[in-house]
């Protein structure tokens, strides 16, 4: 019997009962849904994640002062002053496995243009800066090496800055004041997006770190920085380049106890990648949650294929005297149930698309419906159907065509 | 004339828990093509068992069967449903037709089985249907048709495949006497075409349409007469 035939029969046999196959339906339908969704809203999160992975840089790792005790007083992390320019270049030159090594410092600030003004972060930063978080710019020139040797009143500008200050108009080339002191935007900086924790990081103002060091922040001695950012040479370097730098400041700073050392190091990605585990952990046991309601929807149909055999006794009996074998009426009952199922699995998807794009639209969640999800439900449903159709088809197969005759 | 059916001292046992039952206690005859054949006795007589081996839907304990020149014993499932499709038709008392499902598709479905194209499935469905005298009514479903026209259906379903034997079990026990004769006069206008016949029945009018009667009684044949109606 060719497949079409078969095909046939079996939407023939759904139709007849469409309450009860639709009923039926509505397990797989119910289950497949939240597969898609919860998938989707998995997916989403660990994309935001991976994501902000990525606007961050790879393999970075943060060099920052540590705690300072003054009249009994201590600061927290970072309230140290003990980072210099010349530990961030010592990082660079001396520890093999840093690619790169950038002092920053950071202060907030008015920031005017003609009638317009806006607060924002202002980072000062060597050039290396940018390498390191894969930040380019997008119109206008980089910050050089001899704007930070020079000090050079220049600045670039984070979207969001260029936006509140210029509008659609180009910036580049224009005089900006940061804390009243006259600052020439050179560039535009690449869009980035929100930070890890929730910042928009597009809302900074760059400018050279030593132009920063003489005219906006003030510090006890010249040279200090507030962070350096280290980029190691390559992801399996990130751990033998923490300690390098540790050890390489250990002696700079000359540290004799090394339990209470006046800086600490970071490494940002390996955060973010527990961050980025933890939530396909979470997306994953969303999914086999709602993959146990498939495998509900699964014995639902096994019933009903029960039940379906047993009205239909006689007619298997006609079927087989008439010719058909084993192996046909096996297929024509398989099918039925696959039929079912992989019906339910596209209204499932169907509706597990639309309930995730809902869920993001109202919640502003990220959710993600990635075509292998997609393809897995799929897939996954057709399987269903061939496991719990299975038994039912064989019991059908397995009848005597007399006795299957004479059933009333 | 050739015997399209040749039974050989079949035997069929049927063992219910401990307790042994012979249905057929050694059963023999030969049927030629072109016959028609009643097949009478009382219930529990052995026909009915005697009509399932003949129809390939049962295996004798013992015994040999030829049908067609094929010997039926100790084949599989598989082959036995093969030749169930392309040897025999089945007709039966309660029609067996299938519901919700149109005239001439119940008819075309031994050729489904046999896997026939669609076009020509039609084909031999619609000539069938001519043949039973049901033209134009192949879209029908069997609700709507009556029981005479029902069984007309399940007869055109049995002849479509060209079938050696027609197997009739108690045709006419769910018609009214009119209805009766229409369908018998069905059955003798296709004899007289050369269709072998076989039928189970327990009415004797109903068995006088036949040329030959045989009876059964307590698993053994006790009569096989020549009625005189052969073709």
């Amino acid at each position: 019997m060719d497949f079409l035939q078969t095909l046939k029969i079996a939407l023939r046999a759904l139709r007849t009962n469409k309450m009860r196959s639709f009923l039926t339906m509505l397990g797989i339908i119910i289950g497949i849904a939240a597969v898609i969704a919860m998938m989707a809203v998995g997916t989403g999160a660990s994309y935001v994640i991976s994501q902000q992975i990525a606007s961050i840089g790879s393999n970075i790792i943060l060099v920052v002062p540590g705690s300072t005790t003054s009249g009994g007083l201590r600061t927290g992390s970072g309230g140290a002053q003990t980072l210099s320019s010349d530990d961030s270049k010592a990082i660079m030159t001396e520890c093999p496995s840093v690619a790169y090594a950038a002092g920053t410092v950071r202060t907030s600030g008015q920031i005017v243009s003609g009638n317009m003004n806006w607060s924002s972060v202002v980072m000062g930063g060597t050039p290396e800066l940018f390498e390191i978080r894969e930040w380019p710019v997008v119109s206008g020139r980089p910050i050089s090496q001899e704007d930070e040797n020079g000090a050079v009143k220049v600045c670039l500008l984070g979207q969001t800055v260029a936006e509140n200050l210029f509008g659609s108009a180009d910036p580049v080339g224009n005089i900006i004041r940061i804390k009243k002191i006259p600052f020439t935007v050179i560039g535009i900086l690449d869009r980035k997006g929100q930070s890890p924790q929730g910042q928009d990081q597009d809302d900074a103002v760059f400018v050279p770190l030593r132009t920063a060091q003489r005219n906006l922040v003030r510090s006890q001695r010249t040279g200090i920085v507030s962070a350096i950012i280290v980029k190691a040479k390559s992801e399996e370097q990130i751990d033998k380049a923490e300690s390098e730098i540790q050890a390489l400041l250990t002696q700079r700073h000359r540290i004799s106890n090394v339990k209470e050392p006046d800086f600490s190091t970071r490494n940002l990605s390996e955060i973010l990648a527990v961050a980025e585990k933890s939530s396909k952990a979470m997306s994953l046991l969303l999914g086999a949650v709602a993959s146990i309601s498939l495998i509900v929807g699964g014995i639902g149909i096994m019933n009903i294929m029960l039940v379906s055999v047993t009205e239909r006794t006689r007619e298997i009996g006609i079927r087989m005297a008439i010719g058909a074998k084993k192996n046909d009426i096996l297929l024509q009952f398989m099918t039925e149930a696959v039929l079912l199922t992989m019906l339910g699995g596209l209204i499932g998807i169907a509706l597990g698309a639309g309930g995730a794009t809902a869920v993001s639209r109202m919640l502003d969640w990220p959710t993600m419906i990635s075509f292998q999800s997609i393809a897995i439900a799929f897939v996954f449903s057709g399987a269903v159907g061939i496991f719990f159709g299975f038994y039912p088809a064989k019991k059908a197969a397995g009848l005597n065509p007399i006795d299957a005759l004479r059933y009333e | 004339m050739s015997s399209v059916i040749s039974l050989t001292d079949i035997r069929r046992v049927f063992i219910m828990g401990d307790q042994q039952f012979e249905a057929l206690k050694g059963v023999s005859f030969d049927i030629a093509s072109g016959e028609f054949v009643a097949i009478m006795g009382a219930s529990g007589s052995g026909k009915s068992t005697c009509m399932n081996i003949l129809g390939c839907l049962d295996l004798p304990t013992s015994g040999r069967y030829l049908l067609d020149g094929i010997d039926v014993g100790g084949i599989s499932t598989d082959q036995l449903a093969d030749i169930r499709n392309k040897k025999l038709g089945f007709v039966f008392q309660g029609f067996n037709l299938l519901a919700r499902t149109a005239a001439i598709e119940n008819v075309e479905l031994p050729l489904v089985y046999a896997g026939f194209h669609s076009k020509e499935r039609r084909q031999q469905a619609l000539l069938a249907m001519e043949q039973v005298g049901l033209a134009g009514k192949e879209n029908n479903h069997p609700s709507q048709l009556s029981g005479g026209q029902q069984q007309r259906v399940a007869i055109a379903r049995a002849l479509v495949n060209n079938p050696a034997v027609i197997l009739a079990d108690e045709p006419t026990g769910n018609l009214d006497s009119s209805t009766t004769e229409e369908i018998m006069g069905l059955f003798t206008a296709l004899n007289r075409q050369g269709i072998t016949i076989i039928m189970v029945t327990h009415e004797h009018d109903v068995a006088a349409y036949a040329g030959r009667q045989i009876t059964f009684k307590d698993g053994r044949i006790i009569s096989d007469s020549q009625t005189g109606r052969t073709v």
